[in-house]
């Protein structure tokens, strides 16, 4: 038997917001009879984009079913901006967790709500974007991709368990072992050319960032950066004009300066003030 | 509450008997049989007793019952002993519908090299006989056919198909797990040359099963190590499994006739009444050859978890097909093997009985499952 929790069992015996709204203004179907869990999503806001109700019908298993509940309950009051970005991870975390077979529910419910949110802004979430990879759950490449990235999922068994893909006849196995493996060499190719960056390279590059990507932001707000000198993955830094003075100088430096730097040049880097 | 326990089919209840048959071999009488003193002297007798318990109620004879510890070990030991006793043979014949303890097997020794043929079956769970007389070959080392299937209790013309293979000089060996107690057997009249049954099946324990092996044919043991079972299987005796298992077996030959009467009329009431109390359900398997204790019962555009979730919420405990309660994504290889479409298959629900099922089980199952069926079709987007 599962391990479910009671949050699960409570949605699931009693679930909220069953039915279907009439004239939504979104709609989402997902799944199919044949893969054996299906979700139909319809919401209704007011003026102010807010969702003021959501309504959900579900067939498939105990989970299906609760994640359907809570995924509504969830979206119930918030925005189409906000509720966009609710994450299927926060789906099953709302449930006090599903067991990691079951997590492809909580995947479902939120491709119900994305493809929702995308009917009710007129725009479609292609259907079938990209190549099937799983004949058995019709599931493609783009999809698997996404969920490797979105939940750092490093087995095929744990792409089974989020996505349903490889888990009929198996034999598309070898094709998600090559996904996994490219999605899993993506941040790596850049890692292996940051340390192929010549010293001048890294400085130029350290240049360039700070001038298109941080200077300018600074400015806005009176403020300013100089570079005084580069000691290894040590970037001294000189504040000035309003910056100079600010409280929050520090602050600025760690988020706004070191994170440009670490996202352009090298995740290694770290900023420091030239102490005055 | 008191459970409605109509999942006889995955495990039963000990019976009370066998349950005092075997108590005192755990603390009184725990001697090794193989052991030379009183204490292990005074068992040997007792597990020949069993041996041939369990014997009678499968007409063979003592000497040609083998203990195991479960139904997949009976069945593998089989295989094991078929393949080996003529190595140059390289096929192997089964159904598409067997226990994962030889569907499984197979498909490892497909992997390994052996030619494996699944002959499927119709939309009523029944065996190709035609194909499977023809797919027997001069290469075939063995033919292993389930006497009945677990999900839809579908009986197997075993004995017709072990002359088939006797004609073809080929071994039969059957997984009789879910006929041993339900059905006559008398192995003296069949040409079955091996037979694999399972002490939890039939009010026994777990972890204590039997394997029949005609007298004459080519065996070769699959545990190694002592002599236990005359050389046949090593290892210790589970002693207190094996007298359970001999009562349990006095026991089921004692109540067949119940079983088939009694146990026959609960659950064809039962499949009646759900028939006809909810729409779109169907019976899954033929209903013209069935073990007694089975009803599948398909709920169309329900799934199968749901169902016996809420199920249990009223104590009752049945099992499902659908792929949900496997842990796999697909229904299961039985319901796909007969063709049951996709909208039927994820709602199947297996109820299996047993002799301690009472009319107000069936009473309680037949009030609370057609508005749980309902209640879900309400939710499924599908209706």
């Amino acid at each position: 038997m599962w391990e479910y929790t009671d949050k699960v069992k409570k949605h699931f015996l009693n679930p909220s917001n069953v039915g279907e709204i009439e004239n939504p203004d979104g709609i989402g179907d997902v799944g199919s009879l044949s893969c054996g869990d299906a979700l139909r999503l319809t919401f209704k806001l007011d003026e102010n984009e807010k969702i003021i109700d959501a309504k959900v019908k579900t067939f498939g298993c105990a989970s299906a079913i609760a994640s359907g509940s809570a995924l509504t309950e969830m979206m119930i009051g918030k925005t189409v901006a906000e509720a966009e970005k609710i994450s299927n991870q926060q789906i099953a975390d709302y449930l006090g967790g599903l067991p990691k077979e079951k997590m492809h529910c909580s995947v479902m419910g939120h491709e119900a709500l994305e493809k929702a949110i995308a009917c009710y802004r007129g725009t479609t979430i292609e259907e079938k974007e990209g190549e099937v990879i799983c004949e058995c759950f019709g599931v493609t490449d783009i999809e698997i991709t996404r969920a490797i990235q979105e939940n750092n999922l490093k087995t095929i068994e744990e792409v089974t368990n989020f996505t349903k893909a490889g888990g009929g006849c198996e034999r598309c196995h070898g094709d998600i072992a090559k996904i996994l493996l490219k999605v899993q060499n993506q941040p790596q190719p850049d890692e292996e050319q940051k340390p192929q960056l010549s010293n001048i390279q890294k400085m130029r590059l350290i240049e360039e960032t700070i001038e298109r990507e941080i200077r300018p932001s600074l400015q806005l707000d009176g403020g300013d950066i100089e570079l005084i000198d580069i000691v290894g993955n040590r970037v001294i830094v000189a504040t000035r004009g309003a910056c100079s003075a600010c409280k929050s100088a520090p602050i600025t430096l760690k988020n706004l300066v070191e994170a440009k730097l670490r996202e352009f040049v090298s995740p290694d880097l770290v900023v420091e003030e030239v102490s005055k | 509450m008191k459970p409605v326990y109509v999942d006889n089919n995955a495990t039963t209840k000990v019976a009370p008997e066998v349950f005092a048959a075997m108590e005192p071999f755990f603390c009184e009488m725990y001697g090794n049989p193989s052991s030379m003193h009183s204490i292990g002297g005074m068992v040997g007798p007792k597990l020949k007793e069993a041996r041939i318990q369990v014997a009678k109620l499968i007409g063979a004879q003592a000497d040609e019952i083998i203990f195991t510890s479960c139904g997949t070990e009976s069945d593998s030991t089989a295989v094991h002993a078929a393949l080996t006793a003529d190595p140059a043979k390289r096929h192997i014949v089964t159904s598409r519908v067997e226990h994962p303890a030889i569907g499984s097997l197979a498909g490892s020794l497909g992997k390994q090299g052996y030619r494996v043929t699944e002959i499927p079956v119709d939309g009523d769970g029944c065996l190709d006989m035609k194909l499977l007389e023809e797919s027997l070959t001069p290469d075939t080392a063995l033919c292993s056919i389930m006497w009945a299937n677990n999900e839809t209790g579908v009986i197997f013309p075993v004995e017709k198909i072990a002359a088939m293979c006797r004609r073809h000089g080929i071994t039969f060996h059957t997984d009789a797990v879910q006929a041993v107690g339900k059905l006559p057997i008398n192995l003296a009249l069949s040409q079955i040359d091996m037979l694999s049954l399972s002490g939890h099946k039939l009010h026994a324990p777990k972890g204590v099963g039997a394997l029949y092996v005609r007298k004459g044919t080519k065996f070769s043991p699959f545990l190694i190590g002592g002599h236990q079972e005359k050389g046949r299987r090593a290892g210790t005796e589970n002693v207190p499994g094996i007298i359970a298992l001999g009562k349990a077996c006095e026991l089921a030959e004692a109540h067949l006739e119940k079983e088939n009467t009694f146990v026959r009329a609960l659950r064809d009431r039962l499949e009646n009444e759900l028939i006809r109390l909810i729409p779109e359900a169907k019976v899954n398997g033929t209903i013209k050859a069935r073990t007694p204790n089975t009803s599948n019962i398909s709920f169309a555009n329900i799934e199968g978890e749901s169902i016996l979730l809420m199920l249990n919420e009223f104590g009752i405990c049945a099992s499902s097909g659908s792929a949900c309660t496997s842990g796999s994504l697909e229904p299961s290889h039985v319901m796909r093997a007969m063709g049951v479409p996709f909208t039927m298959a994820h709602g199947s629900i297996r109820f299996s009985l047993s002799i301690y099922n009472s009319e107000d089980d069936i009473d309680r199952i037949i009030k609370e499952l057609p508005p749980i069926v309902k209640r879900l079709r309400e939710l499924s987007p599908f209706t």
